[in-house]
This record gives C-alpha cells, sequence and structure tokens, in this order.
C-alpha cells in the first residue's frame, strides 16, 4: 500500500479514538451524515417522481385538503388541522432531542435520559396519528363510482361533495351477496362487496334531482373540481362500472389511484423512519440509563441518533408541502 | 469544539418558536387559500405554492443549521454535505417536472372528458 500514497501514514490515529479528525468530525458523525444526504436523496426521488405524475394529471388531480379532513374523535371537515398538529409534534420531539444533547454535553445523566423519553413519546404520537391517518384513507368518507374508462365519479349537492349513503335509496337490484368463509365451499371467503350497487346508485341518482356528479377533472382558473350537467352525469354514471369506497393500491374513491400509490409509498416510508427512529431512541435510552455514556466520558452516541431523528423531522417537513400544501 | 459545553437552550427554544411560527402561517394560508395568491401565476406556479416553498426551505435551514447544528461543523464538511445534496436534488426535479410536464402536453389531449 505504502507505493500508492504520496505521504505515508500507518492510519492508527484516525478515527480511532486518537488526534487526528478530518473535518474535526468523528467517524460515526460523518457517516451518519453521509447516510443522511443518501437517504435524502432517496426521499427527493420519490417526491420528485410525486411531482412527475402529478404534473402529468396536472388537470385531475386530487385536491389534497379534500381527502384529508378529518380529526379523531370529531365529525366534520376541518382540512389539515390534523396534519399540522403532526407536524407540531414531531418538531417538539426533535426540540426535545436538541436538549438531550445538548444535556449530554454538560454530562447531565438524568436530564439526557428524560428529553430522550419525551422524544420516543412524541415519535410514538407521530406514528398513531400516521396510523389513524391511513386507516381514514383506506376506508374513506365518501364513496364514488369508477367508470370503465377508468374515471372517478363522486357526487355533490349544491357544490359540496356528499357520501353514498347521504342518497342512495332501495336495494341493490344485482341480488349479490358477500361471500364469507362461513358458508363457502373450501371455507374461502370472496372479495369486499361495496355497499352499494352500481344500479342502485345510478337508480337513486335518477331518482333524486338536487344531486350532481363531480368529475375528477379541474377547472385550471379556480382550481376547483368541475361538476357536470344531470345529462352529462347521467352519460357518465352509465358506464359505471364498480362501486369504490375508500383507497387501496388498486382503486382510490378521491381520484387517480396513483395518488393513493404516492401516499401510501412516501408516508409510509417516511413512516418506517420514524418507527426506526424510535427502537434507536430506545435504545440508547437505555444505554444512557445504564450509564454507558457516562463511563465512555461523553454522550456522542446521543448527538449521532439526533442527527438521525431530525433528519426525519427534516424529511415531514417536505413531505407535508408537498403532500399536503401545494 | 470550542463552544462544546457553553448550553444553547435559549436559541434551541428560539428556532422552535420560528419554526412553530412558520407551519402556523403555512397552515393558515393552505386553509384560507387567497385567491389573489391562489388563482394567479408566478413564474409557472401559483404565488402560493412559492410562498409555502420557501417557507419549507426556511424550516429545512432552521432544522438543519440549529437543530443538528450544521453552522458548527467545519466550512467544508458543510459544504460537502449541503452541496452535494442541493445539487442533486435540484438536478433531479428539474428533469423530473420538465418530463412530467411533457407527458401532461402529449398525453391530456388524449384523455375524453
Amino acid at each position: 500500500m505504502e507505493a500508492n500514497i504520496a505521504i505515508p501514514s500507518d492510519g492508527k490515529n484516525t478515527w480511532d479514538g486518537g488526534g487526528v479528525r478530518p473535518f474535526g468530525a468523528s467517524y460515526g458523525k460523518m457517516m451518519m451524515w453521509f447516510f443522511i444526504v443518501s437517504d435524502a436523496l432517496t426521499f427527493s426521488g420519490f417526491l420528485a417522481a410525486y411531482g412527475l405524475t402529478r404534473f402529468k394529471f396536472i388537470d385531475s388531480w386530487p385536491i389534497a385538503d379534500e381527502v384529508f379532513t378529518h380529526i379523531p374523535f370529531i365529525h366534520g371537515e376541518f382540512p389539515m388541522y390534523y396534519v399540522a398538529f403532526m407536524t407540531f409534534v414531531l418538531i417538539f420531539s426533535s426540540v426535545t432531542m436538541v436538549l438531550a444533547v445538548d444535556a449530554g454535553h454538560k454530562m447531565q445523566k438524568n436530564k439526557v435520559a428524560w428529553y430522550m423519553f419525551a422524544t420516543i413519546i412524541g415519535g410514538l404520537i407521530f406514528v398513531g396519528s400516521q396510523a389513524w391517518e391511513w386507516n381514514t384513507f383506506i376506508k374513506g368518507s365518501y364513496g364514488a363510482v369508477k367508470t370503465t374508462d377508468g374515471k372517478i365519479l363522486q357526487f355533490a349537492r349544491d357544490g359540496k361533495q356528499i357520501a353514498l349513503s347521504d342518497f342512495v335509496v332501495g336495494n341493490r337490484m344485482d341480488s349479490r351477496v358477500e361471500h364469507t368463509r362461513k358458508n363457502g365451499l373450501w371455507w374461502n371467503s370472496g372479495e369486499t362487496l361495496p355497499q352499494y350497487s352500481v344500479a342502485q346508485v345510478t337508480a337513486s341518482y335518477k331518482a333524486d334531482p338536487t344531486i350532481q356528479i363531480r368529475s375528477e377533472q379541474i377547472n385550471l382558473d379556480k382550481k376547483k373540481k368541475i361538476i357536470l350537467s344531470r345529462e352529462k352525469g347521467l352519460a357518465e354514471l352509465t358506464k359505471g362500472k364498480m362501486v369504490v369506497e375508500g383507497a387501496n393500491l388498486k382503486v382510490n374513491e378521491y381520484g387517480n389511484t396513483i395518488f393513493a400509490d404516492f401516499f401510501f409509498f412516501i408516508t409510509g416510508f417516511h413512516g418506517f423512519h420514524v418507527f426506526s427512529g424510535i427502537l434507536i431512541n430506545i435504545i440508547i435510552f437505555f444505554n444512557v440509563i445504564l450509564g454507558t455514556y457516562e463511563k465512555r466520558g461523553h454522550y456522542e452516541m446521543v448527538e449521532k441518533v439526533g442527527l438521525y431523528w431530525h433528519f426525519v423531522d427534516l424529511v415531514w417537513v417536505f413531505v407535508f408541502t408537498f403532500f399536503y400544501l401545494v | 469544539m470550542a463552544h462544546a459545553h457553553e448550553s444553547h437552550t435559549k436559541r434551541i427554544w428560539n428556532v422552535f418558536w420560528i419554526l412553530s411560527l412558520i407551519t402556523i402561517v403555512e397552515v393558515a394560508l393552505g386553509i384560507l387559500k387567497p385567491d389573489i395568491l391562489h388563482l394567479t401565476n408566478f413564474l409557472g406556479t401559483s404565488p402560493l405554492n412559492w410562498i409555502f416553498i420557501i417557507l419549507t426551505l426556511a424550516k429545512a435551514y432552521g432544522i438543519t443549521w440549529a437543530f443538528m447544528h450544521m453552522e458548527g461543523e467545519k466550512k467544508w464538511f458543510r459544504r460537502s454535505v449541503v452541496w452535494t445534496a442541493v445539487f442533486l436534488i435540484c438536478y433531479l426535479v428539474t428533469l423530473l417536472l420538465i418530463e412530467g410536464g411533457y407527458l401532461f402536453e402529449t398525453l391530456a389531449p388524449l384523455v375524453r372528458w
């Protein structure tokens, strides 16, 4: 090896706790930063792909504050409040994390432990909220009809979106019953049947002249979804293929299926980061309590896991903007 | 680091209040969506979107510089991280958004509403 380098060094004093530290940063800290750079690129890959797809469907993309409108335990529409709350939780847990690092510099073991504990709690509240948000999104709130040419038709009264249950009456007319395990030949269960059939929705639409159909298309001047005339609406509805309730990777009552795919993928990947951050925080928390870093003489490990935790917060700031605000 | 044992508690809370304030402004604008900002166009998107993007970058700066303590790192260490990430992300985003716009122009005329 010596032949290949201009200035021979035995490397003993680089990053082994000795005096030489490139950029004045320890090995662990520097590698955490470089990991964060690569992870940031992964996330920007996702968000940029989201941007590409949104630009591709710019005239029909779901409007985010019409999609995420719920708050736990409260009925009604409150766009964005809950996501804003989640953002606060994450920022606050970032603060307790820096305070832990700060207390570590002063070698205050108990303070570090308490701040780490608060950070873990903040993380748990965030993932819990995320789970609730997913659950609400998967269940859906209004219901829609998907047509044979892949469009989503939503229903409205006086220009405001209403749920299928607000106007659909009568019986299914297709006499389909959900096939459950207990009456199946091989104890297999069938696919979940939506509450209503397309024929039933169409009949209810015809019966009530106040119902309008809201298409996916956006009026780009007003940035509002276009509401179809009664006749045009009926023409679209006759192409109805299935009733959609909620969202999954294949259908999405809020509009473009790929919107749901990106929602699951991006917030899921971020939620997974939060989850692993919590696990790492718990490990470090116990190390603090056991006095590992007290014996080591410094709390740099808390600082390194802190970097990761702040990065998770940093990513959320961008997800919040590009998924919910813009 | 020379100031390793100094307490930064006050500064940490200051940054927290600034970040919270920015978030409140973002949410308020996101709910109100004033027509003059939302329905007008400025450099390819609405002024509202530009406000959101700028505020987001301000928050990202606060988190990176204060919370992640980038301000205290050596200049070239900071640059090796920040410049690399910022350059690559701008590059990627520019290409993909241009491509997305092209896809829309090409495909949208084929969709019958």
